[in-house]
């Protein structure tokens, strides 16, 4: 599919979105209406949770704190409705960003309880708080003017609502496909990846959780004043599962989803409310959310991926151009070759009683690869954790370029000019290998959230496309910039995450085992890039078991055994080394 | 506030607390065993109640229907997956263990019923009535999805947490149950007046905790869900089977939830639905203790307790925000406190 075709699509939809009121009944505009309000609580959750793997069950206390602020200022205080968005979008993110940053650095299933928690918490006030008409809520809400036009009718206010979620449609994409969208993207790989590629994980995730939280206060406002009336009902615990249950069925890592999920359980909802009394007659209330609960479960057993990814797997694959010559990013000054890039003095780090790294000094000179080698259980990895900020060392000094890193944490790390790789390949695999790449070029680039939202970022992000194509190139993979990167085979994977660090055009190159599982012309072709990036006066640190591979590429051998630095030198002679040999092959009484 | 109503609040919160201790050591033995963080526990302590009522008031409470509709399915399913592996010599088995002694006990509730039993009979009953529905529970939705991540397990429990509330309703109707005092004894400790129940309550959870801690230590049973719960991959090729080990985790904490709802009963007006809060402070507790510490998470839920008391005395309306604003300092200082390692969301 080209990307003309896909624009005629979205012309098209948008066509039929306009027609729409004309054509349909009032019923099924008011659905329609619903369906909007929902698709944008959904599309703030599919953000979250698909993009971001953040799972929270607390979105309709953000969608209730918006309803109630508007309808507080309108129906309440008698101000104007626009009065009452910005107080609700202000106190909606206010309070997300207080609950995001108390919360955020929880991990996995912590963090999706403290969401349960304070929804729960939050639905409580509502019913309870004596200003806000306690478990009878609020009536009287008037509709939205703009200007001498009230949106009394819901052929009115479809406009309004439908309008606002093709924008929040459109910016959520050019947001995802920008800077800081990439960043997001790459949150479910983990704090590791994140941080090592100098992006703040936890800043990240506050952003993501703010903006989902913005996306439900829109929702929220459009409720309000919608209905007309807000009470605590909507916005219990039940209406957070069924914006989840949204976002998941329309696909959680897409954004169209949201829209499709919130467009299939509503309509599902309405149907069930039609058949389910010929069923069982009385009791149909309750059977209702038997039935989507049921729903629910069966489609997270079945099919986890959601509509739209499965729909989408029909469709033709986009053609994307290539990116074109731009203005290169601008480059870090390198130092000249054999100045002292790392330091490590007396590095030591402790496991409880197990001395993992025990008073471990060596340097690093620019310019050079240094291998870092030992048995297993040598403290290589351990090592390894403390340059890169994983870890923070017990005792000793790390410095970088003149600058102690020993307290510093990964992402300042990342930006100070280490970039690494991972023993266990940590790559987005449902991300093209260009993306994957262009998130290397994070820490050289600028553009803010807003920037990217707003497509205002043009001409960074073509220089950053650039960069990624030509460090793809530069490793050799730059003939299918747009496949996905987890059909690539490992030792093509380890490349990709070396083009990845070369994007973030680094001082020091720190290799986690990178010949590990690769077959043995796969270890030469990368003996032989490594070689180039040293000629290119890159500095490298590599830690290996492969010995061959180590002595035939480096400088320079350090090797640690049982925590402790054993000896350093250059290849042959720490072949020849005595203590060595005992180490590897045991002691030859 | 004076150091009399002080000591009645707090004597009210440690009693609340026993009863949440109860259901939260059951949540954190199927989380440790299954991984699976049970939200619906509370439901089962609230039926078992419901189910108790039904029994005193001598009518067949609505937990057979539940039994029997999840027996059906439980083992419709496990015929048709077994159908599938082509393991047809272990159908009657299945039929047994998923259909028919499901049956057996409802079977005896029903006999037991026309007898007019006496108090101690109707407690067993409610609580054999109770014991089925976990497991079988466990069997329909989450042994299917057995190797995914807690996150999605706990999405799909909050999930069967409210199909579970809707069939309460249809099962149990809208009304809520108080059902018969266990005893009417009262004794004075340093001039406080103590009630008999408040006494019962405590010495169940005293009981019932004990025997699980010698079931653990001194059982193969016991020792085999301990291996479970520490490596799942490990008690595998232990001969240890985890799919069984769950089952045995969900009919011992079916059976502390049961007793809980059963000394709670008494005590507060319980409806379908009051499980889900609980559930959710007993849940409370069970965070303190990080998910992982039976005496830690017995700790928090009597601390649950306690606050509890303390503030719906200062606002009865705003208690519950209170305890559930609590839990976020107490998920922080456990992140905190415990380094666990990074689990990977998964594609």
């Amino acid at each position: 599919m080209t990307l003309q075709q896909i624009r005629l699509v979205i012309a098209a939809a948008i066509a039929c979105l306009v027609a729409a009121p004309f054509v349909l009944n009032p019923f099924s505009i008011t659905l329609l209406n619903y369906i909007g309000i929902y698709a944008l609580a959904a599309i703030g959750l599919a953000l979250l949770t698909g993009v971001g793997g953040i799972v929270s069950f607390g979105q309709a206390a953000f969608v209730g704190v918006a309803a109630y602020s508007t309808a507080w200022v309108t129906a309440v205080n008698g101000y104007s409705p626009w009065l009452g968005l910005v107080l609700a979008v202000v106190l909606t993110c206010s309070i997300a960003a207080i609950l995001g940053f108390v919360t955020l650095r929880l991990g996995g299933h912590f963090l999706s309880l403290s969401t349960v928690a304070w929804g729960l918490a939050i639905a409580f006030l509502f019913g309870n708080i004596d200003g806000l008409g306690q478990h009878n809520g609020i009536s009287g809400i008037p509709p939205i003017s703009i200007g001498p036009l009230a949106l009394v009718e819901s052929r009115q206010i479809y406009f309004l609502i439908w309008a606002i979620v093709v924008a929040v449609l459109f910016v959520c994409y050019n947001l995802l496909d920008s800077r800081i969208g990439r960043a997001m993207r790459a949150l479910r790989g983990g704090n590791t990846l994140v941080e090592s590629l100098g992006i703040s994980a936890f800043q990240t995730k506050l952003a993501t959780f703010v903006i989902a939280a913005f996306l439900g206060s829109l929702s929220g406002w459009l409720y309000a004043h919608l209905g007309r009336f807000v009470s605590p009902g909507p916005f219990e615990a039940a209406m957070g599962i069924e914006y989840l249950m949204m976002a998941m069925v329309g696909g959680a890592g897409s954004i169209l989803g949201g829209v499709v999920g919130a467009a299939i359980v509503t309509l599902l909802k309405n149907s069930v409310q039609d058949y389910l009394p010929l069923i069982a007659k009385g009791a149909s209330g309750q059977l209702e959310i038997v039935a989507f609960s049921a729903l629910f479960i069966l489609f997270l057993q079945r099919a986890r991926q959601g509509i739209v990814p499965f729909l989408a797997g029909f469709l033709p694959d986009l053609k994307q151009s290539r990116p074109q010559a731009a203005t290169a990013l601008p480059r870090r000054e390198q130092p000249p070759p054999g100045t002292l890039l790392l330091k490590v003095s007396d590095a030591q780090r402790r496991f409880g009683g197990l001395v993992a790294v025990n008073n471990v000094s060596f340097d690093v000179r620019s310019g050079e690869i240094l291998g870092l080698i030992g048995p297993n259980g040598a403290g290589k990895t351990t090592m390894f954790n403390l340059l890169t900020g994983a870890l923070r060392a017990n005792s000793g000094e790390i410095a970088f370029a003149g600058r102690s890193i020993t307290r510093d944490q990964q992402f300042h790390i990342a930006r100070a000019g280490i970039s690494r790789t991972f023993q266990h390949v940590k790559l987005r695999p449902r991300m093209t290998l260009l993306d994957n790449v262009l998130l290397g070029t994070y820490s050289r680039t600028k553009t803010g959230l807003l920037a990217g939202a707003l497509r205002l970022n043009q001409a960074e992000e073509a220089s950053a496309r650039y960069e990624a194509l030509r460090q793809l190139e530069r490793v050799g993979l730059g003939d299918k910039p747009f496949e996905l990167a987890g059909n690539l085979p490992l030792g093509n994977q380890r490349v990709l995450e070396i083009a990845r660090a070369l994007a973030a055009d680094p001082t020091l190159l720190v290799l986690d085992e990178p010949a590990a599982g690769l077959r043995r012309q796969e270890k030469l072709k990368l003996a032989e890039l490594l070689r180039s990036l040293r000629a290119d006066h890159l500095t490298i640190l590599l830690v290996e078991h492969d010995m061959e591979f180590v002595m035939s590429l480096v400088d320079r051998i350090v090797v640690l055994d049982f925590g402790s630095k054993l000896c350093e030198g250059e290849p042959a002679a720490i072949r020849s080394d005595a203590r060595v040999q005992e180490a590897y092959l045991g002691g030859v009484a | 506030m004076t150091a009399d109503i002080a000591a009645i609040l707090a004597i009210d919160g440690i009693a609340t607390g026993a009863v949440y201790a109860l259901v939260a050591i059951g949540t954190v033995l199927i989380f440790t065993v299954t991984r699976v963080i049970f939200i619906p526990f509370g439901d089962i302590a609230a039926f078992t109640a419901l189910t108790l009522a039904a029994l005193d008031a001598k009518q067949l409470p609505g937990t057979v229907g539940l039994v029997v509709v999840l027996a059906c399915m439980a083992c419709a399913m496990e015929v048709v997956s077994l159908a599938r592996t082509g393991e047809l010599r272990a159908v009657p088995k299945a039929v047994f263990g998923y259909l028919v002694l499901p049956l057996i006990v409802v079977g005896i509730v029903w006999l037991t019923m026309r007898f007019n039993p006496p108090m101690p009979v109707r407690l067993v009953l409610a609580l054999l009535l109770i014991m089925p529905i976990s497991p079988l529970l466990d069997r329909i939705v989450f042994r299917p999805i057995a190797d995914a991540s807690v996150l999605l397990l706990l999405t799909v429990s909050v999930a069967l947490h409210f199909a579970l509330v809707g069939l309460g309703l249809l099962f149990f109707g809208p009304e809520g149950v108080r059902t018969e005092p266990l005893t009417s004894m009262a004794i004075e400790i340093a001039g406080v007046h103590v009630s008999g129940q408040t006494v019962l309550i405590l010495t169940a959870a005293l009981v019932f905790s004990g025997l699980l801690f010698l079931f653990f230590d001194f059982t193969l049973i016991g020792k085999a869900l301990r291996a479970t719960a520490l490596n799942r991959t490990g008690a595998r090729l232990m001969g240890i089977r985890p799919a069984r080990a769950g089952t045995i985790a969900y009919l011992l904490g079916s059976l502390m939830a049961g007793v809980s709802g059963i000394l709670i009963a008494p005590v507060n007006t319980i409806f379908y639905d009051s499980g889900f809060l609980l559930g959710l402070k007993a849940f409370v507790g069970a965070i303190v203790g990080g998910m992982a510490s039976y005496p830690g998470a017995a700790l928090g839920a009597f601390g649950v307790g306690i606050i509890e008391s303390f503030a719906s005395f200062q606002s009865s309306t705003l208690k519950d925000v209170i305890v559930f604003s609590l839990l976020i300092p107490i998920l922080l200082w456990r992140s905190f406190a415990s380094q666990h390692s990074e689990e990977e969301v998964e594609e």
